[in-house]
């Protein structure tokens, strides 16, 4: 009797999960449609006016979709560049070492600083950095988050990365070696084939955090309601104009708010489905 | 290179070599912010350090501009930040840990059903959620609703970010557990009751313990869901239906008010350091407690 309740406290608990999601579901959908009602869903991610003067008021999400997408793959692009020689370094040269568990967990920690810490840190340090560079009189825009974006999403990828190097058989690149195969050769030829689509997830699920990251962009886009023209430019994230403008706002405004925050919820749903399917086809494989 | 082909052994030794040079040149460059941002919040964060940090609230903006006026250290501390983060942090762990375990147990010993297979998913979903749009949540689903901010739609927001970890760790800790374990205790006519709370969960408190320090450390310093949820406060505030402050918050305010900033460093310093410390001990209790 007592067992047959317990496992349907588990039962319960459990099915707390999909209400959970449901409750999440219909909260953002409920919140925005007033938005979605007034311009449109078509209308509402098209248009890049986003005006809350009274008179002219009109909200549109499309600045921030652009900034969003912009700010994330810069950033991708950065990290690749540093987190693929990371994992190559744990998952592939110095795998199992005392060097690479110290590499390892100095570049996890990274993952550990909190958000709004990168964003002052990009600030005071960064921001005159850039000014110095020429790139931006102000130091704040797209260059400057982007930078800050890809330091703080080098631990997600380069820690699930390695660990699909580490897991690629040894016997492979054994067989590699045995044919007189250089190191880069095999790694070229043999590793990153193997464990290719794994890293590709690594890096789907690195490009969702990026997309979703909020304080240290907020302090660093520059918050301007435009489409960023170009690295120098600054602009706004989908992240960054909610977190700017969530207090003061009401009716239509807090409406296109949640709107946006349905949109960006959309978003980094596909992605962490898309990455699960991956790693998922990778491990029946 | 000129007259040499690409496959000569001398070009692909040099290639071999570059690539590895290069590789561990960048993978040391990888970990050079780590340091750059905790020299940054030492070295300006250790001046303002100190007891008074623990023991008064944060200074209004008017105090600190007349101490700097007179040239005097700003007056005041965090006391209400560090309260705030106890309180928020603290409801939501009282939320999450009993949910967490049981949905964990519940994925561990049904992994072949379909029910269990879409909660798993959802969990999964809940995980890459961004924290903004969980601050959003929780403003939909309690500030609203009862009339205005509190430290109690804080510690929602933070419970949605924390129960998938702490599903995830206890799922995959009670799996490594060996089926003997169980059988045994079955065997010797323990309820599922007993065998899950006196054997699986015991033999796996490692693992699980590990789970929860994390998720804790994870929270600690997020700031975006609670300036929806729990907006700050200037004093102490105990009561979870009232708006309250945290130290990743003040940090916030401080950061927008040009005659605090001195404090923000402290202030990050601190969080620097209980964030580190639950790292570290989640790493020693897992050493510990290794199955």
């Amino acid at each position: 009797m007592k067992d047959k309740l317990f496992k349907l406290l588990l039962f319960v608990a459990s099915a707390s999960v999909l209400l959970l999601t449901a409750g999440i579901v219909y909260a953002l959908i409920g919140g925005a449609s007033q938005a979605f009602g007034e311009y449109g869903f078509w209308e509402f991610i098209t248009n890049s006016e986003w005006d809350p003067r009274s008179a002219t008021e009109e909200y549109g999400a499309l600045s921030f979709i652009v900034g969003t997408l912009f700010t994330a793959f810069f950033a991708l692009l950065i990290c690749l560049l540093f987190s693929l020689p990371v994992a190559l370094f744990n998952g592939e040269y110095f795998k199992g070492t005392k060097i690479s568990s110290v590499v390892g967990s100095i570049v996890d920690l990274l993952a550990g600083i909190p958000s709004i810490v990168y964003g002052l840190w990009g600030f005071y340090m960064l921001r005159p950095l850039t000014i110095e560079l020429g790139i931006n009189s102000q130091g704040f825009g797209i260059f400057t988050a982007s930078i800050v974006l890809a330091i703080m999403i080098i631990p997600y990828a380069s820690s699930l990365s390695s660990e699909f190097l580490s897991m690629v058989p040894n016997n492979l690149k054994e067989g590699a070696y045995s044919l007189g195969a250089t190191r880069i050769e095999v790694i070229q030829h043999v590793s990153l084939p193997v464990a290719g689509s794994g890293i590709v997830a690594a890096y789907i699920l690195a490009l969702g955090r990026a997309l979703g990251e909020t304080m240290a962009v907020t302090m660093l886009i520059g918050n301007t309601n435009n489409i960023p023209k170009g690295l120098a430019d600054t602009g706004n994230t989908m992240a960054s104009i909610i977190a700017n403008q969530f207090g003061e706002a009401d009716g239509i405004k807090l409406s296109s708010l949640i709107a946006i925050g349905l949109l960006l919820f959309i978003i980094t749903a596909i992605i962490n489905f898309v990455a699960k399917l991956i790693m998922k086809h990778m491990s029946r494989a | 290179m000129t007259g040499r082909k690409q496959t000569s052994i001398s070009y692909r030794n040099s290639k071999n070599k570059l690539v590895y040079i290069l590789v561990c040149t960048l993978s040391f460059l990888s970990m050079l912010p780590l340091f750059f941002i905790l020299w940054e919040v030492v070295s300006r964060g250790y001046k303002n350090f100190n007891l008074q940090l623990f023991t008064e609230v944060a200074p209004s903006s008017m105090d600190a501009m007349l101490a700097h006026a007179n040239n005097e250290p700003i007056p005041g501390g965090i006391l209400n930040g560090i309260t705030g983060s106890i309180l928020i942090v603290g409801v939501a762990i009282l939320l999450t840990i009993p949910l967490g375990l049981l949905i964990g147990i519940y994925l561990s010993e049904n992994s072949q059903k379909r029910f269990a297979k879409l909660v798993s998913y959802l969990t999964d979903l809940l995980q890459g959620m961004p924290s903004i749009v969980i601050g959003i949540i929780a403003y939909a689903w309690v500030v609203k609703p009862f009339g205005g901010y509190s430290a109690l739609a804080g510690s929602v927001a933070l419970t949605i970010m924390m129960l998938p970890m702490v599903v995830r760790s206890t799922e995959e800790t009670l799996k490594m557990l060996p089926r003997s374990y169980k059988e045994a205790g079955l065997a010797l006519g323990s309820s599922y009751i007993n065998v899950v709370f006196k054997i699986l969960i015991p033999s796996g408190f490692g693992g699980i313990f590990t789970g929860i320090l994390l998720s804790i450390s994870r929270v600690m310093g997020e700031t975006a869901p609670l300036m929806l949820t729990a907006l700050g406060a200037t004093i102490v505030n105990w009561n979870v239906m009232q708006p309250t402050s945290a130290m990743p918050l003040l940090i916030w305010d401080f950061y927008n008010d040009p005659n605090l900033v001195d404090l923000i460093w402290s202030t990050s310093l601190l969080l620097l350091i209980i964030i580190f410390l639950l790292n570290w001990l989640a790493k020693i209790v897992a050493r510990k407690w290794k199955i």
